[in-house]
């Protein structure tokens, strides 16, 4: 069966994979580039855990396939942290404890990037609103959001 | 499993011989949030996809002859980012942000909502008040058609086989002009609607109502544009009486499915609730377009 070949950037690294049709960006991140940082909670888009920008606009990759991330930038959480320096988000959850099991917290950190990059100064409720594609299990998300207002806050100067 | 092919076609030319040449096994795949769970459920098994959106005209979002035509492809997040537009259309607006979460949105296509064909599509009602005109190509060459003769009945459109939904053009807004977009859901977001309702409608300097266009979704097999809710409007300065016999044409034209998420009975009636509200929200901001 002829794959595609597929040549992109993943957290600012040239990448080429090979992909079937039908195989998602998330198989492709998680079984072929070996990036599993990225989860799968549903496959359907209804939780978020797999939640990557794709240049620079925030999707869920278990609804793009591997072969339209052709020529695109991808950001996932392993590019976050610069080298052992952790983003003022990844800092906040821990702070926060805004994570218990980890699912959840790659995609939301990629989603709470995303807003603080449009909107550095979100409301509290937009930032419920913006994460309603995230779902987690555990945390009753108080902690997540306050996570995200004090990073953002931090980020600020403030 | 037999091997699905893809090409991603830079013109529309292209794409719709790709489509003809595929004697209907070919599926357009848009932002693909509705197809790639279809396929991964079995439930669609293609066995060409052709991705529409490297072509320009499907996702650039114009002004034109004094309306707006944005590209079937252009994702629901462009689309809500768009000031210009959502200033202009506010009811529309608020229904394609009513579509899933942002990831959702950032990939989504109206024209991939309304060719699904779900009864419940947020973005339909809304584009069907608008007076929403979708430009259409396939073997045949390029026609156009209202939104509101699009959708057949769930996952059924009267499009001929190999045919793209191009662009939807809205028309021009005559000064004192506003649309809203209502729908009932159990949860606030992320939800599937049990009743949508989109009004739009224009007034003139005396605040009487000269054209008004009302659209139910989720109460019948597919989005219903509703004339005797509109007739309800037209000529009144949209008081109680007027909005009272708007609520009960809506009602009346309603012919839902019960399921778990609502009763015949209930979605009857609330149709005229929402009916009434979203056109209480359109007459303040034509007001406010004064
Ligand atoms: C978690 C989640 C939540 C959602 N919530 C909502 C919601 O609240 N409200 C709502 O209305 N929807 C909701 N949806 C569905 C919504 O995302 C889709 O209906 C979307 O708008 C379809 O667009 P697409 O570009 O993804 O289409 P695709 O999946 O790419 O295509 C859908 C169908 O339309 C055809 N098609 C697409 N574009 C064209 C075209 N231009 N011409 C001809 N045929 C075409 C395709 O071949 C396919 O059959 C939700 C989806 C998810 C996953
Ligand atoms: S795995 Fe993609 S949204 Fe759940
Ligand atoms: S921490 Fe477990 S799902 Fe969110």
């Amino acid at each position: 069966m002829a794959k595609h070949h597929v040549s992109a950037t993943l957290n600012g690294n040239d990448v080429e994979f090979l992909c079937e049709t039908q195989q998602t960006l998330l198989e492709v991140l998680r079984d072929e580039l070996h990036h599993t940082g990225t989860k799968e909670g549903c496959g359907t888009g209804d939780c978020g855990a797999c939640s990557v920008t794709l240049d620079g606009r925030l999707v869920c990759s278990c609804l793009v396939l591997g072969v339209e991330a052709r020529g695109k930038s991808i950001q996932t959480i392993e590019g976050m942290a610069e080298g052992t320096s952790l983003h003022p988000l990844q800092r906040k959850f821990l702070e926060h404890a805004a994570l218990q099991c980890g699912v959840c917290t790659p995609g939301i950190l990629i989603a709470a990037r995303s807003l603080l990059e449009r909107n550095p100064d979100p409301s509290e409720e937009e930032v419920r609103f913006w994460l309603a594609g995230n779902l987690c299990r555990c945390t009753g998300y108080n902690k997540i959001i306050e996570a995200v207002l004090d990073a953002a806050r931090e980020m600020r100067g403030g | 499993m037999s091997e699905i092919l893809y090409e991603a076609p830079k013109t529309l030319e292209a794409a719709v011989a790709l489509l003809a040449g595929a004697g209907g096994q070919a599926r357009v795949l848009a932002g693909g949030t509705d197809l790639l769970i279809q396929m991964r459920a079995g439930r669609v098994v293609p066995g060409l996809l052709v991705d529409i959106k490297g072509i320009v005209e499907m996702t650039t979002i114009v002004a034109e002859n004094g309306g707006f035509r944005f590209g079937a492809a252009a994702s629901c997040m462009e689309l809500v980012e768009h000031q210009a537009f959502a200033r202009e259309w506010p009811g529309v607006t608020d229904a394609v942000k009513l579509i899933g979460s942002v990831q959702v949105k950032g990939r989504a296509t109206v024209g991939g909502n309304l060719c699904n064909a779900s009864p419940a599509a947020d973005s339909v009602p809304a584009l069907i008040a608008a007076g929403a005109v979708a430009r259409i190509v396939g073997p045949g060459g390029t026609r156009e058609a209202r939104v509101e003769d699009i959708p057949a009945g769930p996952g059924r459109t009267t499009l001929a086989d190999g045919e793209i939904v191009v662009s939807l053009f809205l028309p021009p807004r005559p000064a004192r002009s506003g649309d809203a977009y209502l729908r009932f859901t159990p949860r606030t977001e992320m939800d599937i609607a049990v009743v949508g309702a989109g009004v739009n409608l224009t007034l003139d300097e005396t605040g009487v109502c000269t054209h008004a266009r009302v659209s139910l979704g989720a109460v019948a097999e597919r989005a219903l544009l509703v004339p005797e809710a509109a007739a309800a409007l037209i000529g009144s300065k949209v008081d109680e009486g007027a909005l009272g016999r708007l609520a009960a044409a809506a009602s009346a034209a309603c012919r839902p499915i019960a399921d778990k998420r609502g009763t015949r009975e209930f979605r009857v009636e609330v149709a005229g609730v929402l009916a009434r509200r979203a056109a209480g929200i359109a007459l303040d901001r034509a007001r406010r377009k004064g």
